[in-house]
């Protein structure tokens, strides 16, 4: 028993050798460093592969049919808003609500400590300690990736700054799922502001899996910017550009994913002020679309889409607010462990 | 007579590390990356000599300083034509180029002023995407850089 004990210690004594060798140099490979992400954690929806994506559309209509369970009875949540938002915040608190839940935090960051200095490792790791799962929406790209690597539970991004909004990528994807009985082979039309709309670039990476054609429908200065389209490129997925939002690029398609032009995206008003009103969605316009057709949009909208496609049975974009309630409780789920 | 001008230009080197065939515009650069600002051994630095190879170069030479792999391939990021030269006794002992590892921890800062990384303490980390045109990826905020975008902490 004392030498196995002593090899044990050797073996301790090598790796920490090995460790120290690796940290202190910068330059290595990266599965022996990089901080190991709580694979439960969900940062960006590539995070899940086609299978798990399917399985979580199964999981929320399961939770659409039934969502009040008390599952997660016994467990604390954080949703931690340094940046304000309503629609994501309410919907993954009435998640957690819904499943038996009890959720703590805060939805203005000026009344934290972060408005003291506090560094985000810091809060993150005080708050880790409280609770079983972190919702988390912050300003800063790569703040989620971050805390999901020095987090002790799963962390949850509800959207960093530009970067990525993975939980309105399953409820876009479970809108789609639910309006067209598929995911494959479908006509994805998206307007608007296609360069710096996170949610159209994550459903782009999102739907890959699924054989999609592409149409963007975007001026010149919010097109999709090259490395979606190269993405594109490098999977095979056909993809159309237009500069013109016309009732032919409408008429063919099976979804239409209108976006707003985001004000607060825009270094330059002048320009801003240029692009703002561009790209309309009029009822008219909708007249000889697709039956299957369904109009969406990540809301909220400003000038996007007019008050009278509202009444149109293709609009669906209030039901695809609605439908991020039974997605959250089912990501929610999935990074906890639990069956459902 | 001109080869001897030639042999001139940088004095010759008992023992240590020789950095040759670095682009001259990015050879501040490589000086950098490897701290040389803060060594205390003799250091020759030669920049804008004709090279063949690429136009006009920069060479380092270090006395009696053999640096780790690890950190020589550091300068690929800036110079992925550097050679290396590891003199011992007057005589070129190892001869080899440097090359761009996966994953480069803490070297690169990252252009985005919106990434998590140029607002918390913590080291960055790219994944080099093109080693070819060189190419590399923010672990963090997922921006892409350029050769000519990587800024060099």
């Amino acid at each position: 028993m004392p030498s196995s004990k002593k090899i044990a210690q050797q073996a301790n004594a090598t790796f920490s050798v090995v460790l120290a060798f690796f940290v202190d140099n910068r330059i290595c490979n990266l599965k022996q460093i990089i901080p190991t992400m709580k694979r439960e954690s969900l940062v960006s929806i590539t995070d899940f592969s086609k299978e798990e994506i399917l399985d979580l559309l199964q999981k929320a209509s399961r939770f659409e049919a039934n969502p009040n369970q008390k599952i997660l009875e016994g467990k604390v949540v954080a949703t931690l808003f340094f940046e304000p938002s309503t629609r994501t915040r309410l919907s993954f608190e009435t998640a957690v609500n819904r499943l038996g839940g009890k959720v703590i935090g805060f939805s203005d960051a000026s009344t934290t400590s972060s408005s003291k200095g506090e560094t985000l490792k810091d809060t993150i790791m005080m708050v880790s300690n409280y609770v079983d799962l972190i919702i988390m929406r912050h300003h800063l790209e790569g703040a989620a990736r971050y805390a999901s690597e020095i987090s002790s539970v799963p962390v949850i991004n509800a959207g960093d700054g530009a970067n990525q909004h993975p939980s309105q990528t399953m409820l876009d994807l479970y809108s789609i799922y639910k309006t067209q009985g598929t995911l494959s082979n479908l006509n994805i039309t998206m307007v608007g502001d296609l360069k710096y709309g996170r949610t159209v670039h994550s459903l782009l990476m999102a739907m890959s899996h699924f054989n999609p054609t592409f149409h963007f429908v975007a001026p010149d200065e919010l097109k999709m910017p090259v490395e979606y389209k190269l993405f594109c490129d490098q999977h095979h997925i056909p993809y159309f550009e237009h500069t013109e939002f016309s009732e032919e690029v409408i008429n063919q398609a099976d979804i239409l994913y209108m976006t707003r032009v985001q004000r607060e995206r825009f270094t330059d008003l002048m320009e801003y002020e240029k692009v703002k009103n561009v790209y309309t969605l009029h009822n008219s316009m909708l007249e000889n679309s697709k039956e299957n057709l369904r109009v969406l949009h990540p809301l909220p909208r400003v000038n996007e889409i007019s008050y009278d496609v509202d009444s149109n049975p293709k609009a669906y974009y209030f039901q695809q607010a609605k439908n991020g309630l039974y997605a959250r409780q089912a990501i929610i789920c999935k990074v906890l462990g639990i069956e459902v | 007579m001109n080869d001897g001008k030639k042999e001139l230009k940088v004095a010759a080197l008992e023992n240590g590390t020789v950095i040759d065939h670095i682009p001259s515009n990015q050879l501040f650069k490589v000086v950098s990356i490897l701290g040389l600002e803060n060594c205390a051994n003799s250091i020759t630095i030669g920049n804008n000599l004709a090279s063949q190879k690429i136009g006009k170069k920069g060479i380092i030479k270090v006395a009696d300083r053999f640096f780790k792999e690890e950190d020589l391939n550091k300068i690929a990021l800036v110079a992925p034509e550097a050679q290396i030269n590891i003199i011992r006794d007057y005589q070129v002992t190892e001869k080899r180029k440097v090359s761009l590892p996966d994953t480069v921890h803490g070297i690169i800062r990252c252009g985005n002023p919106q990434c998590i990384t140029n607002n918390e303490p913590m080291e960055t980390i790219f994944h080099v995407t093109d080693k070819v045109n060189i190419q590399v990826k923010c672990h963090y905020c997922e921006r892409s850089a350029s050769k000519d975008e990587i800024e060099i902490c």
